[in-house]
């Protein structure tokens, strides 16, 4: 196996300055508008009064629609945009493929045949907390399926994706099968699978935050190993890296990423192949700055997808997953092409 | 003997051409048939519900396969559960039907063919079912969802046509129309508008003005608070509810979804809402609010003791 040369480039301050400023842009604008209208400049003040411990200037009702609605949407928005386009940065590293996303191997079919099992059988639980739960262990369960199918039938990469390919198919069978047997969850499991950022206030945040953390820091601490993957397995080896186990760690890193991030917004789209994609066109294509790069501006994409989901129609909702693909293909598309240009 | 019968014939096509000439002169023709003492009579019999094409039932149909669980309800109300030999299994009323594995969604020509119908009753979705029971020379009656309680009406009265029970149809509009409009009139109006949220799903999924629930509630002349959504049964941002603050929310997800009037009071947020904090969140059978049958009179009812309950303070 040819080998090419380390990426040189390193994570610049500048970089990490303009992803800070695109998502707190994003973050800022999220939290002035939105479906109820409060007006941006009450926002504003409500914010400084929290912080300075000034007077209110909203109604009870309307800081609950702020504080209980509107702010933890934000700030999920944040967390499952980063969790998502992080793990597409690790899985398209360690996979040394370009169109790995996080739902490669099998996480989604696994999440959406589990749901779909909840939601044609409890029948649909009062909480969420059922489906998220289902979701969560339906994506690790997805992988660890392509993972036993995958090591069974031989240790290289490719086998691993193929054997995603192979149980994807079959997960997504079953739950067509599952779906087909009640047919009033219908609507409810093509919700689901379009992805959706409703909280129950900030349960869902918490229920990400600890996942996101953990995953965040072991794929940022794998960048640099990342990099050595892709210069092939044996010169990796040679450096002292054992390739088998960086493998290994960032798979199981970035499917518990996109495990919690499914198990609260369901499957979004586009994210993960789509940032890491753009953080390497646009800053380098080291590791070291595609993995912590995707995180913010991750979570910035997510955070101006979900606004526009939330106002464009509004007071009408558009399903996250909708805007995801018709922002995010375009916008891909015209990068791809104005670089080969 | 014969003569005899020829005889009596004769006189009888006779007396029904002046009838029929009388009838004419005196009064404008009624747009359906007189009922006869023998339905059997009114065969054969074309059908036509809006929007789908005419249906010709050459006899009196025997054996009727319901796929529609508003069809369901109203066979049984006007007399022709004896004639249903299966339903769907969504078609959970009245607890007699026939309750089969079937689904409109699902169900294709040959299983239905197994049950042997001389009509089946669909939902206007399942357009390709007809096509693969037209082959088979079955009669089937698509059913599109009634936009207001005049089709809802006109839909009863046709089922009545085309199972032979046209009078018990008649009856029982002109029943639901008396109590329809004695619980109207009989429900104190308030003296401004109110406003109403109906919840069809936990995730906001709402009906406008313009679906069959909101035109009843118009009845009460209360205003929909997701009618800027527009469409019929719009998503809503959360964020517009709680701001709307409606003075009645209604649920239909109780059954399916385990909604209550004390879950969404625990929704974050939503404990600011006047309807929350002076109990007026009401529960709705899920199905009663999903059809447009005969126990539309219920549903009446219940939006009448919310509207009622909201005036008492």
């Amino acid at each position: 196996m040819t080998g090419t040369a380390l990426p040189q480039t390193t994570l610049r301050p500048r970089h990490v300055v303009a992803g800070v400023a695109v998502l707190v842009a994003g973050v800022l604008l999220s939290v002035l508008l939105g479906a109820a209208e409060l007006g941006w400049r009450r926002v504003l003040a409500e914010i400084v009064a929290q912080l300075t411990g000034g007077v209110s200037p909203l109604s009870e009702r309307e800081a609950a629609i702020l504080w209980f609605l509107r702010v933890p949407r934000v700030v999920l928005a944040v967390l499952v945009g980063a969790a998502l386009a992080v793990s597409g940065a690790a899985f398209q590293g360690v996979f040394r493929n370009p169109l790995a996303d996080p739902y490669l191997l099998g996480a989604a079919s696994g999440a959406g045949l589990a749901v779909t099992v909840v939601l044609t059988s409890v029948p649909q639980p009062g909480t969420s907390v059922p489906v998220q739960a289902a979701a969560f262990a339906g994506a690790l369960g997805g992988v660890g399926l392509t993972w036993v199918v995958g090591r069974s039938a031989g240790r290289e990469t490719a086998t691993l994706v193929l054997a995603g390919v192979a149980v994807g198919a079959f997960l997504t069978a079953a739950q067509t099968f599952v779906q087909q047997l009640r047919v009033e969850s219908l609507q409810q499991v093509y919700m689901w699978i379009l992805g959706r950022l409703t909280t129950t206030g900030w349960r869902e945040v918490l229920i990400v935050l600890p996942y996101l953390v953990v995953s965040a820091v072991v794929l940022c601490a794998c960048a640099r190993l990342l990099d050595l993957l892709g210069t092939g397995d044996e010169e990796a080896a040679a450096l002292g890296v054992h390739p088998g186990r960086v493998r290994f760690l960032v798979l199981v890193a970035a499917s518990l990423a996109t495990a919690a991030a499914v198990s609260t917004a369901g499957l979004i789209g586009f994210v993960g192949l789509v940032v890491p994609h753009l953080v390497r066109l646009g800053m380098g294509g080291s590791f070291r700055i595609i993995v912590p790069m995707s995180l913010l501006f991750g979570g910035a994409f997510l955070v101006f997808a979900d606004m526009l989901a939330r106002t464009l129609l509004a007071p009408a909702e558009i399903p996250i997953g909708v805007i995801t693909a018709f922002t995010g293909a375009p916008f891909f598309a015209a990068l791809l092409h104005r670089r080969r240009a | 003997m014969t003569g005899f019968r020829r005889l009596a014939t004769l006189m009888l096509a006779v007396l029904a051409l002046l009838v029929g000439v009388t009838s004419c002169a005196t009064r404008p023709r009624s747009e359906t048939p007189a009922p006869a003492d023998d339905p059997a009579a009114a065969f054969p019999v074309k059908v036509e519900l809006p929007g789908q094409p005419p249906v010709t039932l050459p006899q009196q149909p025997k054996r009727i396969v319901s796929l529609s669980p508003t069809a369901t309800e109203t066979l049984f109300a006007i007399g022709a559960g004896d004639q249903v030999v299966a339903v769907d299994q969504y078609s959970d009323f009245p607890p007699e039907a026939p309750r089969t594995d079937l689904t409109s969604f699902t169900a294709d020509a040959a299983t239905i063919g197994g049950h042997n119908p001389d009509l089946v009753i669909a939902p206007d979705s399942a357009a390709p079912l007809a096509e693969g029971l037209a082959a088979a020379q079955v009669p089937t009656l698509l059913t599109p969802a009634a936009k207001d309680l005049d089709e809802a009406y006109r839909q009863i009265e046709v089922l009545g046509q085309a199972t032979g029970h046209t009078r018990e149809a008649a009856e029982l509009v002109a029943r639901m129309r008396a109590e329809i409009d004695e619980i109207v009139r009989d429900t104190p109006k308030p003296p401004e508008p109110l406003t109403y949220y109906h919840e069809v799903s936990p995730d906001h999924y709402t009906a406008t003005s313009q679906s069959f629930v909101g035109n009843v509630y118009s009845l009460f002349g209360l205003q929909n608070i997701a009618d800027p959504a527009g469409g019929d049964f719009p998503q809503l941002s959360e964020e517009h509810i709680v701001q709307a603050n409606p003075d009645l929310i209604f649920v239909s997800d109780v059954e399916c979804c385990q909604v209550t009037a004390a879950s969404v009071g625990q929704r974050p947020g939503w404990d600011t809402l006047d309807a929350v904090r002076e109990g007026r969140v009401f529960e709705l059978d899920d199905d009663v609010a999903g059809r447009w049958g005969p126990r539309v009179v219920d549903l009446v009812r219940a939006i009448a003791d919310g509207v009622t309950k909201a005036q008492q303070g």
